[in-house]
């Protein structure tokens, strides 16, 4: 049987199990929001067309508007300066290949709970290797915090106060070590920035986005039931819109586990 | 000194009987009229040669579109469109045209109809002083132009409820001998008192009631007159006035105070010689008003008038002997004409039941038009059948 | 549909309209020969000049005669019945019918006439006691003219803005029953908005104007008890057009201001319509937080100022949709607020508590046009003498 035989058959067999990564886009999901002097990007806004009625008698349709990365998204490496010059760099231009990759979930929803501006550190992931293998290369590294639990409150989900948002992130050397010696697909989190809330303050500021976009690799925000997943062994499939020299857009990411499911 | 009226005359009283509701139009009330006009003095169509109409309800038509929907080609006609003036003034218009030959015979024609809903919706169009100054608030009507009116006045002069209420009781009394008359019952004074207010001092029994109907007359030279054969009157003088005293912060007098000596000049006669008074009666306090402007007695006198007289039409100064608007109703423009109409019966002998003995001159007065705040229009005329 | 008192007018007679729209006593004087008249008319009624103007006048006037009517054949009246009328002398000449507050004394008495917008929208004068008391706007017959947001239940749509607070504040000090605050973006925390949700009459609600959901669902919950509506919502960015590169902050004003009113217009009109003019728990005013730059575009605000005037002109037409209801429309163009956004502005500048106690006294005067503050007030003369020369005074 071919490879592809093989997998369709283990999916309707139920050997192989599909889990939704992605939060439901709808008005009440939490944005970003800069500083006022800023552009802003959309949240998710919806109205509708026409829902069996006088604007339409037999169908029901909405038009929507929101950010290239508004909700559940992927962030291409023309988001940031670092990667404006580089080759394949937007979502049109991503080769597609790239769109699927095995996944290292790394649990750090513990050390989260305790401190939300909790970040990921050169030595938390080696310690995670030593327990559960070498993250291959070209991987989707994910960064599991549970924070996908808090996205029914923006205030909690968002965590700000007068400093800023709270929430965590890898530091500067974890970032250069996952693209330097670990060749990362891109990395992924569970809240509003792959980058800590305070990552500002960090040298140099947003080092996800600086060295991963830098070094023409992607990011997803706003991941959701990573703790269904396996530390190792999960495929991602996440495609973004194919938005002509877009930054990023706003996907399904889903990913494939082996049955059954990993407590 | 004015030109006297010699040789003009009125004639053939007509009236057509009063409804309370109408489903007619007022075409109808003025067709009706015209043709009781023709019935009563013999005349054929063609041989009326001047018209004049008085209406609220003939909109848009005016006397003009009437000649065409009766059938009639007049060489003289006017449009007389003041309310409880239009009597006297269609009377003073009609009497020059037959003086200077303008006209042989005028037909004066004055009538309305009364559909569920008109007397709102004439109110509504009826100035625009009343629609932008009055109606936003909210009487619906000249009540409460006249209800300020009567409150000043009893304030000023000392007038009390009991004396408008006497004129009321009079003139029902008066009504109840005129077969035309919408009331048919006796009023008291206890029952007038009583009444339920309306817009204070206002109670019911001042206020007249809204119906349809009819009145007209003929104004033609007394040789026509006497060669057809009918019973006539003389005018032996008129005078009309608008909008005089405008300066008075509130009506306490109108025009036939200014010209009233002229009235009595030209027809060489004196207030206290009128064998009775027709007034315009929309409400008791003009009634008032008019017997002080017309020199009945001094301005401010008419309480103490009230109470010294007995106004039934066998009284001591029969006062409105056909009941008045207050007791026969109000037919729109035909209030106007309704003194003038009785008039001409009392001095013609048409008056069963309420004849005002030996009478032999009278007096009709004329006041209309509450554009705003006051009545703008006002004239009076007196009749006689002395030769 | 609820009943309105009779709103037919002359044009003339809406120069009244106009003034009592600014909370002004103005009647026409000739000005050649100085009379002044009542009612309105096309020439003056002494020297027939056309050259009349409207002109404050002295409220002071006699009272020549008063009645109570207990019989209307108008519909509203009739429904209100007893109501009191006066006949009035003015100090300036002329004498006027007017509506007769309950305080005022028997004839002959001394007394002010003011001029308000019945529910139907139109111009009515009306007398008042002599010496102001505390209680007058009470009278049931000056309620019918008034916004008074006492013991009615308001919605105020941002109620975390300093401005939004101060109305909040204004508005519970008024004896409103109830006050819906509302509020967006809750990440965000504005000093003295825990405060304000202490007071009793207060009740928080999440809204976002730019979410039609939102909106729609909070319509749905508050919308049948509602019974003024001040939208306050606003976004306000310092740019022209030059000064900031693409449409993004253009629209996002936009969005708040002008698609906001919008989306409140669409959803709390019908409620708000259904239950006007409906005796005394009824719903009664709209008040659109506007800026005097709606009347001339201010450049260095200049994509807000177009914003302000798409929205006030979106106001007008909601004034039309809501005056058959006798739901009053009001409008506020402050001049520049004491706020963030306009601190690069000299002063004076209109502090939000001003702001605040001129639109309550808007909704109890019925005024609907309001022009708060000494900005605004010049600004509307400069406008309104010669609209081109303030368009050239403010791009120089």
């Amino acid at each position: 049987m071919s490879a592809l035989a093989g997998f369709t058959q283990a999916l309707s067999a139920g050997k192989i199990r599909v889990v939704d990564l992605t939060q439901t886009l709808s008005p009440e999901f939490p944005h970003i929001s800069l500083p006022p002097e800023m552009g802003q990007a959309w949240p998710f806004r919806i109205e509708e067309v026409s829902r069996y009625d006088e604007r339409g008698p037999a169908w029901y349709w909405n038009n929507f508007s929101c950010g290239e990365h508004t909700g559940t998204h992927f962030d291409a490496p023309v988001h940031w300066i670092s990667g404006k010059d580089l080759p394949q760099n937007a979502t049109d231009s991503i080769p597609p290949e790239r769109f699927i990759g095995p996944a290292s979930v790394l649990n750090c929803s513990e050390e989260a709970k305790k401190d939300a501006d909790f970040l990921l550190s050169v030595d938390w992931i080696k310690g995670w290797e030593k327990k559960h293998g070498r993250i291959p290369p070209r991987a989707w590294v994910l960064m599991r915090t549970d924070w996908s639990r808090r996205s029914h409150d923006p205030v909690a989900y968002q965590n700000y106060d007068e400093t800023g948002q709270h929430t965590p992130g890898p530091d500067v050397d974890a970032v250069k070590f996952l693209v330097e010696e670990r060749d990362i697909l891109g990395f992924g989190t569970e809240s509003i920035g792959t980058d800590a809330g305070q990552a500002q303050h960090l040298r140099p500021p947003y080092p996800c986005h600086y060295f991963m976009h830098g070094a023409g690799r992607y990011g997803l925000q706003c991941l959701a039931n990573l703790d269904q997943l396996p530390p190792t062994g999960a495929v991602v499939i996440a495609a973004p819109l194919k938005i002509r020299n877009g930054s990023g857009s706003p996907l399904r990411a889903i990913a494939l586990v082996e049955a059954p499911l990993h407590p | 000194m004015r030109q006297p009226y010699h040789g003009v005359v009125l004639a053939a009283p007509v009236t057509v009987p009063y409804v309370r509701y109408s489903i007619r139009s007022a075409h109808w009330w003025l067709a009706r009229a015209f043709s009781s006009l023709l019935e009563k003095s013999k005349l054929k169509k063609e041989e009326i040669d001047g018209l004049t109409v008085s209406s609220f309800t003939l909109a848009p038509d005016t006397a003009i579109g009437f000649t065409q929907h009766i059938g009639l080609s007049p060489r003289w006609l006017d449009h007389v469109p003041l309310g409880g003036a239009s009597g006297v003034v269609a009377l003073r218009r009609a009497a020059r045209a037959v003086q200077a030959g303008d006209a042989e015979i005028v037909a004066c024609l004055a009538g309305d109809t009364n559909h569920v809903d008109s007397f709102r919706l004439t109110l509504a169009n009826f100035s625009q002083f009343a629609r932008d100054a009055v109606y936003p608030y909210g009487a619906g009507g000249p009540n409460a132009s006249f209800a300020f009116l009567t409150a000043h006045y009893m304030q000023r002069y000392g007038a009390k409820r009991e004396d408008f209420g006497k004129l009321c009781v009079a003139q029902r009394a008066n009504a109840l001998k005129y077969s035309h008359a919408l009331f048919k019952k006796p009023l008291t004074l206890d029952e007038y008192l009583n009444a339920r207010p309306i817009a204070e001092p206002l109670h019911l029994f001042d206020c007249v009631m809204p119906c349809a109907g009819a009145e007209a007359f003929l104004v033609l030279s007394e040789e026509k007159a006497r060669t057809i054969g009918l019973p006539y009157v003389r005018l032996l003088g008129t005078i009309e006035w608008h909008n005089a005293f405008s300066s008075d912060p509130v009506q306490l007098r109108a025009g036939w105070a200014l010209d009233r000596e002229e009235l009595y000049t030209q027809a060489g006669r004196s207030p206290n010689e009128m064998h009775f008074v027709q007034v315009y009666d929309d409400y008791p306090v003009i009634t008032l008003m008019q017997l002080e402007d017309l020199g009945f007695c001094g301005k401010g006198e008419g309480p103490a008038f009230v109470r010294e007289h007995r106004f039934t039409w066998d009284g001591d100064f029969p006062l409105n002997t056909s009941g008045g608007q207050l007791s026969a109703g109000q037919a729109g423009a035909a209030g106007g004409f309704l003194g003038m109409v009785e008039a001409i019966r009392q001095l013609t002998g048409e008056a069963p039941g309420r004849q005002v003995p030996d009478a032999k001159i009278g007096l009709v007065s004329g006041f209309g038009m509450i554009n705003y705040d006051r009545g703008l229009g006002s004239g009076a005329a007196i009749l006689s059948s002395d030769e | 549909m609820p009943t309105l008192p009779p709103a037919a007018r002359s044009r003339v007679a809406l120069g009244l309209t106009a003034a009592a729209a600014l909370g002004r006593f103005e009647l026409q004087q000739c000005r050649d020969c100085g009379m002044v008249q009542y009612p309105p008319r096309e020439s003056c009624q002494r020297c027939l000049s056309v050259r009349l103007s409207w002109t404050r006048q002295d409220d002071k006037g006699e009272l020549l005669a008063a009645t109570v009517l207990h019989h209307s054949n108008d519909l509203f009246f009739r429904e209100r019945l007893p109501w009191r009328l006066g006949l009035v002398k003015l100090a300036c000449g002329p004498t006027v019918v007017a509506h007769l507050h309950a305080d005022a004394p028997p004839a002959p008495a001394k007394l002010r006439v003011a001029v308000r917008l019945d529910r139907a929208g139109l111009a009515v004068l009306v007398g008042l006691p002599d010496k102001e008391n505390v209680n007058m706007a009470d009278d049931r017959q000056l309620r019918e003219f008034t916004c008074d947001p006492k013991h009615r239940k308001v919605l105020v749509t941002d109620g975390k803005s300093a401005v939004g607070q101060a109305l909040v504040k204004a508005l519970a000090a008024a004896g409103a029953e109830l006050i819906w605050v509302g509020h967006a973006e809750p990440w965000k925390r504005l000093p003295g908005f825990d405060e304000l949700q202490k007071l009793p009459q207060v009740t928080a609600v999440p809204l976002d104007v730019t979410d039609s959901k939102n909106v729609r669902e909070l319509a749905a919950e508050i919308g049948a008890k509602v019974d003024i509506l001040v939208s306050n919502a606003e976004l306000h960015r310092t740019h022209g057009i030059a000064s900031r590169q693409g449409v993004e902050t253009a629209r996002a004003e936009m969005d708040v201001n002008y698609f906001g009113l919008l989306r409140l217009a669409q959803e709390f009109g019908p409620p708000m319509r259904a239950r006007g003019a409906d005796g005394v728990a009824s719903a009664v005013a709209w008040v659109n937080l506007l800026s005097i730059y709606a009347l001339a575009n201010f450049p260095p605000h200049g994509t807000f100022s177009a914003s302000k005037a798409a929205a006030q002109s979106l106001a007008q037409c909601l004034r039309a949709e809501m005056r058959p209801a006798g739901v009053r429309v009001v409008n506020v163009f402050p001049g520049p607020i004491d706020d963030e956004w306009n601190q690069l502005l000299p002063p004076p500048k209109l502090a939000p508590a001003a702001l605040a106690t001129a639109t309550v006294g808007a909704l109890r005067e019925g005024v609907e046009d309001l022009y708060p503050g000494d900005v605004a007030q010049e600004w509307l003369e400069r406008w309104r003498d010669n609209p081109k020369a303030l368009e050239r005074e403010l791009s120089s």
